[in-house]
Order: structure tokens, then C-alpha cells, then sequence
């Protein structure tokens, strides 16, 4: 199978959601004029990125009209947008939602929100509780929002959930400068993960990343598509506005994996045993796990027996 | 001793026009007004300003004082003509004059306070005369040191320089092109004759500059500093000056009484909705 996949490298309005939707609508077309199958927009790019207070005034819950508006746009174009969503019991999400052919497929719901240094995004946002692969017209997807790419946990899951091509929407800040280099200290660390991943878990990257500045913070675009062999197939300009397009045939999958099956060899329940047994350490018991004894881990029943006798603690 | 500071210039060059262009126009205006000293600072503010926004957009204000030096107004208008940008000339001497024949026993930095502020308020009335913004000058090393005056030159709508240090100011005016002769010179404010920076702080700018990238950008301790072998002397009066002068770069203080306060539970973006 093979579609070609197209990034949005787009400057959003902070806090003024139709004119990012109208930006949506023209890169839409521009995605389709030049024959792109799947769009990727950057994170929080209906929105901009530090809302703060405007929080709760740009959430869309997946009832609202702007999303009505995103399902019709998908009927000719499947993409991935960038919002708040509004979940039904009032929190709110920093989340990545999958549309194609008219309806919302896919809803991820940032894990990693940063809270620390220039972040303060748990102070706005709740925190998604899972990662998962899913299947669509162009074979297993996994989308992961950007900070959620800098804990290996998140794409490791995302493997063995069976995705071969991960979507992440970014918005990705530059800072430190080195002599000498073209990008940024933080582009290149991005750019350095992006190949990793893709070469160590045998799987098309695709990294979309905004530019512009909101108030003073410059993000670095350099939006990429590296094929499981760590080859760029697309390369964004840096700090520029851009839009790149690149073919992704899975194939090449399949021959990376065929020459280094390294997932296959992957021993889930090793993980699984050991992670078991590291949650035990001292430093990982939250205190209301050693009242109770045991927390239970949502839909994962066969994790749940361990550990429930204190005694068996390593 | 510990890590340098780096100046990759080509990079710093392109993110700061990318900043100005973005930052100014987003706020819907296309123009920028600029003090211009003479100085280095001003000079490099000016000259990145006019390769962002094209230079008939930029217009450099020179507002000398009686005792200010010829030297100063030469190396602005160098910078004019070579940007080319737009100038104007204000004497602020009348204005000064006028203020201290009722406190004639003023010393010199209360007049040297006065004469930025003057200069803030002249550049603030032709930003709206020309809907322009106000385009700061300060650099990280005297925002951080306090090397400035509160509402007077630390004053600007958009700074570009206010995240690079002297010595990272120096290397990307030479290579944006400001004349040898300005970048080369002694730094002053100006204020009184015979004033210079270094004089007055009582330090060098390479000096303080690698004490504060590490203290500040690689977040040493007290302890890793001297290790690294800056004299311990040095090391406390440069912090406390950071700490001291750290009221100057913040707001004013609110005193809370409602639900919601401006800066401390009302927190929006400045480009709020831009």
C-alpha cells in the first residue's frame, strides 16, 4: 500500500479559531491541488499554542459546529487536527482528532503535558490516559502529540500496537543556539529522535511542526517524513512557513522489517514482568497504592492479580 | 573555564528578522521606531529591524543632550545612512533644562534617569504619530545586571536583543554590518561625559558575560562557579545585583483583593487573539 502524506507547516492566530479554521480550509485545498492523501496539522494549530486562560473559550466538544465543519472538510481529505477538546465531564484535552470521510475517527489526548521550564500545560489541560494504534484506509496509525514522543514509552506502545506510521503534531518552541549549525539546539534534538525512532521501531515518522512566534517564542517548523530506514523523504524549511508533501509506501516497511525484524523479536512479556516488578520500587508506589495494596490499571485485568499481596514485593 | 558562549550568527540573524516581521505585523501595524544611541545595541537593533521590515519601515530617532557626545551622533547617523532607514533628530535639552531649574541640585543619575525617560516618551508619541512599535535595545547582560532605566530605555513594545548577551551583540553587529568603529568602541550610556559602562559596573562585559551564561543559561551553583574559577567576590556581587534589580523586570505589584488579578489569575498571551 502506499498514499502520499502531506504536512501544514502553518503560522495559527493564538486564540482565534475561525481564522485557523479558514487557514485549515486553504491547506486543505492546497493538500488536495497537490494530490496529498492524508494532511497533518501541527498541535494546538486550530488554537495556538499558549492560551492559558482562553483555555475553556476555544474548547470544542466533538458536538460543536467547528467540527461539523472539519467532518465535511474530510470527506475529500483525510487529516489531523490540533485542539482543545472539551471531554463531557468539562476537562480539557490538548488533542490530536483523526478525520476522514466525514467523521472523527480518532481521538488522541496529550499524556505528556509539559510542566516545567517555558510549560505549563497541566495547569490547563487534563491528561489522556491511553495510547493506541488504529486501523484506517491507509494501514495502522498511531498519532502522538509532541512532548508524548519524548517519553520512548509512548511509541514503544504504539509499535506493538501495531502502527507503521506515526502521525505527530507538534509545536515545538526553538531555543539554544550552537555554533556552527543550521537549526536550532531543540530542532536537531527532535530531528536526531525522529530518525531513531523510525530506524528502531521499523516505521514511517511524520513530524509536523508549526512556526511563527507568541510573544517572543519562535517554533522551528523543519516539519519532516523519515522512512523506516531513517531516510528523509520530506524536509520542511526552518522558521519559514512551508508546506511538504512525500510518499509513503509500506513496503519499505516490510523490507526493514524482513532485514531486522526487531519487533518481532520483542519479548512483551519480559516488559511486562519487569515493569511489574520496577512499579514495586519504592520510588514508584504512590501512597495510595500502599494503603490499598494495589491499583488497577484500567481494561488491563491480567495486570491487575500481581502485586496484590504486599508479601510477593520486591 | 565552563562552556562558551555561542554565537552562530547566521542563525541568530534569521530568527531575530523572523521575530520583528512576525511580531510586528501580527499586532497590524508594519513599522517600528528605534532610539538610536549610537551605540552598538541600537545600531544592531536598528539595522535587523530594516533587513525585517525594509528600511523606509523603520525610523531611527536621535535625542541628544547638550553634554551628549558629538561622537554618538556621528556613529548614529552612519547607521542611518547605511541602513538606509528614516531619522529624525530631537534635542531634549530644552525639556531637561526646563524640568531641573526647580531641582537644580539634582545629581548625575537622577538627570541620566531623566533623560532616558524623556527619550522613552518622545519615541512612545512617534510610534503613535507613525503607527509603529517601539523597538527595544536592551541586552540580557544589563536587563539582568539592572543596567538600565525603569521605564526609560528598558522601555519597547518588541526587543530583540534582550536574550543575547553583549558579546553575542558584538559578533552579530559585525555581521549584519555595523561600522567597526561603533562595534569597536567603549560602551557608554551616554549620560554624562566621561561615563562608560565597564567603569561604572566595575567589571568587563567578556567577564560578567561568562559568569552570567553559566550562572543563568547552565544553571551552575555558587560552588560550580568558583570551581570553575571565578573569584568568589565576584560571583556574590554579580547575583546580587540579578536579584537586586529583578523588580525591574517585572511588572508592577498588584495587591490582590479580587477573585481575579491581572498578571496573577487573568493570564492571558500579550498577542492574545493576534
Amino acid at each position: 500500500m502506499a498514499f502520499r502524506v502531506a504536512i501544514a507547516q502553518i503560522n495559527p492566530r493564538l486564540g482565534d479559531v475561525a481564522a485557523n479554521l479558514a487557514i485549515y480550509e486553504e491547506q486543505i485545498r492546497l493538500a488536495a491541488k497537490r494530490g496529498a492523501d492524508l494532511l497533518l496539522f501541527p498541535e494546538l494549530s486550530l488554537t495556538g499554542y499558549f492560551l492559558r486562560d482562553m483555555v475553556p473559550n476555544v474548547a470544542l466538544r466533538l458536538s460543536a459546529p467547528e467540527i461539523d465543519r472539519l467532518k465535511k472538510l474530510s470527506r475529500d481529505m483525510a487529516f489531523v487536527a490540533g485542539l482543545v477538546e472539551e471531554g463531557p465531564d468539562y476537562r480539557f484535552y490538548n488533542a490530536a482528532v483523526y478525520f476522514d470521510r466525514g467523521e472523527a475517527r480518532h481521538v488522541h489526548r496529550k499524556v505528556y503535558l509539559p510542566t516545567y521550564g517555558m510549560f505549563d500545560e497541566q495547569r490547563y489541560f487534563a491528561r489522556g490516559d491511553r495510547v493506541r494504534a488504529f486501523d484506517t484506509r491507509f494501514g495502522r496509525l498511531a498519532v502522538l502529540i509532541c512532548e508524548d514522543l519524548w517519553h520512548p514509552s509512548t511509541i514503544y506502545l504504539a509499535a506493538l500496537d501495531g502502527a507503521v506510521t506515526v502521525l505527530c503534531p507538534s509545536t515545538s518552541p526553538l531555543r539554544g543556539i550552537s555554533d556552527g549549525e543550521p537549526q536550532d539546539d531543540n530542532a536537531r534534538y527532535w530531528e536526531m529522535i525522529n530518525r531513531a525512532y523510525a530506524e528502531t521501531f521499523s516505521l514511517f515518522m511524520v513530524y509536523g511542526n508549526r512556526v511563527g512566534f507568541e510573544d517572543g517564542v519562535g517554533f522551528w517548523g523543519g516539519s519532516e517524513i523519515v522512512d523506516p530506514f531513517g531516510r528523509r523523504i520530506a524536509k520542511a524549511k526552518y522558521y519559514e512557513e512551508d508546506f511538504i508533501a512525500g510518499n509513503i509506501a509500506l513496503d519499505a516497511v516490510r523490507r526493514k522489517r524482513a532485514a531486522a525484524p526487531l519487533l518481532r523479536d520483542e519479548d512483551i512479556d519480559l516488559t511486562v514482568n519487569e515493569l511489574l516488578r520496577i512499579r514495586e520500587r519504592p520510588s514508584n508506589v504512590k501512597p495510595a497504592r500502599l494503603v490499598k495494596g494495589l491499583r488497577v490499571i484500567r481494561g488491563s485485568k491480567g495486570l491487575g492479580g500481581r502485586g496484590k499481596n504486599p508479601k510477593k514485593r520486591r | 573555564m565552563g562552556g562558551e558562549i555561542p554565537t552562530n550568527v547566521a542563525l541568530l540573524r534569521k530568527i531575530l528578522t523572523s521575530f520583528i516581521r512576525n511580531e510586528v505585523e501580527k499586532v497590524g501595524v508594519k513599522r517600528v521606531v528605534v532610539g538610536l544611541s549610537g551605540g552598538v545595541d541600537s545600531s544592531l537593533s536598528a539595522l535587523l529591524a530594516a533587513e525585517a521590515l525594509g528600511p523606509k519601515n523603520v525610523l531611527g530617532i536621535m535625542m541628544p543632550y547638550k553634554t551628549s557626545s558629538p561622537e554618538s551622533r556621528a556613529h548614529a547617523e552612519l547607521i542611518v545612512k547605511k541602513a538606509p532607514i528614516e531619522s529624525l533628530t530631537v534635542d531634549i535639552s530644552p525639556q531637561i533644562d526646563a524640568y531641573f531649574t526647580r531641582f537644580p541640585d539634582a545629581d548625575a543619575r537622577r538627570r541620566g534617569n531623566k533623560m532616558a525617560r524623556e527619550r522613552m516618551t518622545i519615541l512612545y508619541d512617534h510610534s503613535a504619530r507613525w503607527q509603529a512599535l517601539v523597538l527595544g535595545t536592551s541586552n540580557k547582560t544589563e536587563l539582568l545586571l539592572g543596567y538600565g532605566t525603569l521605564y526609560g530605555d528598558m522601555a519597547s513594545a518588541i526587543n530583540p536583543l534582550g536574550d543575547l548577551y553583549k558579546t553575542q551583540v558584538w559578533a552579530l553587529a559585525e555581521a549584519v554590518g555595523v561600522p567597526e568603529v561603533v562595534v569597536k568602541k567603549e560602551p557608554s550610556a551616554d549620560l554624562w561625559q566621561g561615563q562608560t559602562d565597564e567603569g561604572e559596573l566595575g567589571f568587563s562585559y567578556r567577564d560578567v558575560d561568562r559568569l552570567l551564561y553559566l550562572m543563568v543559561d547552565e544553571r551552575y551553583s555558587r560552588a560550580e562557579l568558583i570551581e570553575a574559577g571565578f573569584d568568589e567576590r565576584f560571583v556574590d556581587q554579580v547575583n546580587d545585583r540579578v536579584m537586586n534589580s529583578h523588580f525591574k523586570r517585572r511588572l508592577p505589584v498588584i495587591a490582590k483583593v479580587s477573585q481575579r488579578t491581572i498578571d496573577r489569575d487573568f493570564r492571558y498571551a500579550r498577542d492574545w487573539g493576534k
